[in-house]
């Protein structure tokens, strides 16, 4: 394995690499949506997806065809160049969050494309590309509820980008480093979670806001705003703000296992498991929660969520950082 | 090499973002050149402020520009053209522009001796030599020790300009909750108003 | 070599990408437009009116304070990462820049600026 790595130029390697990072990415995309719609079924008693394979495990396959063929309709009004830019944003800020998340760990050296020093902001820097996908959704298509739905989520998008930012600066303090495997490698002692649960709840909420999920999701009201910023959006681009939407909750999940959950470090010292197990399996757990989330909880009102993001959410993650840093201020 | 190709991109796009057809094509503009400063930035190994100019500049100053084009130039309604609020300017104006051209002849002299041999090895080294510098760290080290003091104005400043926002963009009627009476008497005297009309014709 | 060398590889892939998925549908899918499809859909019924209208002022003031408060965000970073070094100065420091800012956000939210109505 090694040899062949060694013959290769350097940059082969690396698009490789991205190459592979990108397919499992879209895999666990497919599969996160099958597994999605398994479990809501589950839940609500419900058998779910099983026409298409076993346990409807060729679904995603079936859907992603039936985008493929779908007719690409662009109204009159749309201003077809923004139209056809904001979903490409949208994906591509998805996409490049996962260029530096590290998904594990051996002798060699760290599992990711690249691991930058600025790590968890390089994070952030692409989550706010990501808002003008769906910003600019709204305005090109020429429609009032897109329109509405975009600058409603914008808003929402921003104050909780907000507490989201500030809600892991407790991290960063104890871990006195902004990259991602520096803060796996500080937690090797105890996991973030435990001194930093608040820190740690704030920034779920937040994330779950951020990527426009339920309870959350009001961007896409059906009640209110139809679909909301890809109302006019059909076939495949409709499709590219799906997957943008399932990428970001993949980044969501691991960035909170790397955060809080310790990334690829085992669990009950079980250190036989390889780290990626361990990793995914964190993921899983998100992402498990997300769903969970949706099904049992009913959509915040709009003043509601703005009032609760700006005056409950961003107030405690500043005292909580506050508190961190008096801790490692003043412990000996 | 590098920094050309970046050079050209970011003049590229600064041409855009001024001759664009519509607002929103020219904030597209900004974002593009805003993205390949950061590019810059970590070409020249400045990896915190690459990162800070797209989370503040494209990520808060560039969405409150969508915002204000995207929904004001949308609109069909006609704006109605209020008071000019702002004092005659020639003066403050000449004063500014002055100052500018100083500067600016000032800083072409020093960038043609220093600044452009120095940024042309940095960027074809691509980092490397120097991996602390621009770092969060490094930056962090000089900001809150020796730059204390203008750390601590930021925050002043920044408060000012809380405060600012509060007073221009929410006035009584906007920000606080409705008067039902005064409503009510406002709309009491319009339908009186109309009664009246009526009368006369 | 710097990571960053990698991360430009990684998102030219990336791009390549999603410029894949931008540009299938326009090769698989067969257009067959007329006058009801190129319509806006909105709600399903026939557009009334134009999209337009001015939106409420809360929008750009929810957008102004985000960009103050970003700023404030921003240089919560490097304070974080020397907290080891800074200890009880780098407390001080930061409890007066986050005081200072609490004096504003008190104000804001006295003057109902995060009250969404």
């Amino acid at each position: 394995m090694n040899d062949v790595l060694g013959v290769l130029p350097w940059w082969v390697v690396v698009v490789v690499k991205s190459a592979i990072v990108l397919a499992v990415v879209i895999t666990t995309f497919a599969y996160s949506m099958l597994f999605e719609r398994k479990v809501m079924a589950w839940m609500q008693l419900r058998p779910g997806p099983n026409r298409t394979g076993p346990w409807g495990m060729l679904q995603p396959a079936a859907d992603a065809v039936k985008m493929m063929f779908k007719e690409d309709l662009t109204p009159l009004t749309a201003d077809r160049f923004v139209y056809r830019l904001a979903p490409f944003l949208s994906l591509l800020a998805a996409m490049g969050a996962f260029a530096i998340i590290p998904f594990s760990e051996d002798g060699q050296g760290l599992w990711s494309v690249g691991d930058v020093n600025a790590g968890i902001l390089f994070i952030f820097a692409c989550t706010s590309i990501g808002i003008y996908g769906i910003s600019l959704a709204g305005w090109a298509s020429g429609s009032k509820f897109p329109l509405l739905g975009s600058v409603r989520a914008t808003a929402q998008m921003i104050s909780y980008e907000l507490a989201m930012t500030m809600s892991v600066v407790g991290v960063l303090v104890l871990a006195g480093t902004t990259s991602l495997a520096g803060i796996v490698h500080a937690q090797h002692k105890v996991w973030y979670v435990v001194p930093q649960f608040l820190g740690f709840v704030i920034y779920i909420i937040t994330a779950v806001a951020e990527t426009n999920r339920a309870p959350f999701d009001l961007v896409e009201a059906e009640t209110e705003l139809v679909g909301g910023f890809h109302t006019e959006y059909s076939g495949l681009r409709f499709g590219l703000f799906f997957i943008a939407e399932y990428l970001n909750m993949i980044t969501v999940a691991c960035i909170a296992t790397l955060l809080f959950f310790g990334g690829w470090g085992p669990l009950f010292g079980l250190v036989a498991v390889p780290g990626l197990v361990w990793f995914l399996l964190k993921a899983a757990g998100f992402l498990f929660l997300y769903i969970w989330l949706r099904t049992t909880l009913p959509r915040f009102r709009y003043d509601r969520l703005m009032a609760f993001g700006w005056k409950v959410l961003l107030p405690l993650a500043t005292l909580n950082l506050v508190a961190t840093a008096a801790y490692i201020a003043l412990a000996p | 090499m590098l920094f050309w190709f970046l050079a050209v991109a970011l003049i590229a796009s600064a041409v855009a973002v001024v001759t664009a057809a519509k607002p929103v094509y020219s904030v597209i503009a900004l974002l593009a050149h805003f993205v390949t400063l950061a590019v810059v930035y970590v070409s020249l190994s400045a990896e915190f402020l690459a990162v800070t100019q797209i989370l503040v500049y494209s990520g808060a100053i560039l969405i409150l520009f969508l915002f204000v084009i995207a929904l004001l130039s949308s609109g069909v309604d006609s704006f109605e053209v209020g008071p000019d609020r702002l004092p005659k300017l020639p003066m403050p104006a000449l004063f500014a522009l002055v100052i500018t051209l100083v500067a600016i002849v000032f800083s072409a002299a020093h960038a043609f001796a220093h600044v452009l041999p120095v940024i042309t090895p940095t960027s074809q080294l691509a980092v490397g030599s120097a991996a602390a510098f621009g770092s969060v760290a490094t930056f962090g080290a000089m900001l809150f020790t020796s730059q204390l003091l203008p750390f601590e104005i930021t925050a002043l400043i920044l408060m000012v300009a809380v405060i600012g926002v509060v007073v221009l963009a929410g006035d009584h009627a906007t920000l606080t909750p409705p008067d039902h009476e005064r409503l009510r008497a406002i709309r009491r005297r319009e339908r009186e108003a109309i009664l009246r009309e009526g009368e006369a014709s | 070599m710097t990571p960053y060398v990698s991360v430009a590889i990684y998102l030219g892939v990336a791009t390549v990408a999603s410029l894949a998925f931008c540009i299938l549908p326009g090769l698989l899918a067969q257009p067959r437009p007329n006058a009801t499809k190129e319509e806006a859909y909105e709600c399903g019924v026939e557009p009334t009116s134009v999209v337009g209208g001015r939106f409420p002022v809360r929008f750009y003031l929810i957008a102004m304070l985000f960009v103050i408060f970003d700023v404030e965000a921003a240089s919560f970073y490097p304070w974080a990462v020397q907290m080891h070094a800074l200890r009880a100065f780098g407390l001080g420091e930061m409890v007066t820049f986050v005081v200072t800012l609490g004096i504003g956000y008190a104000f804001v939210w006295k003057k109902g600026g995060l009250q969404w109505r």
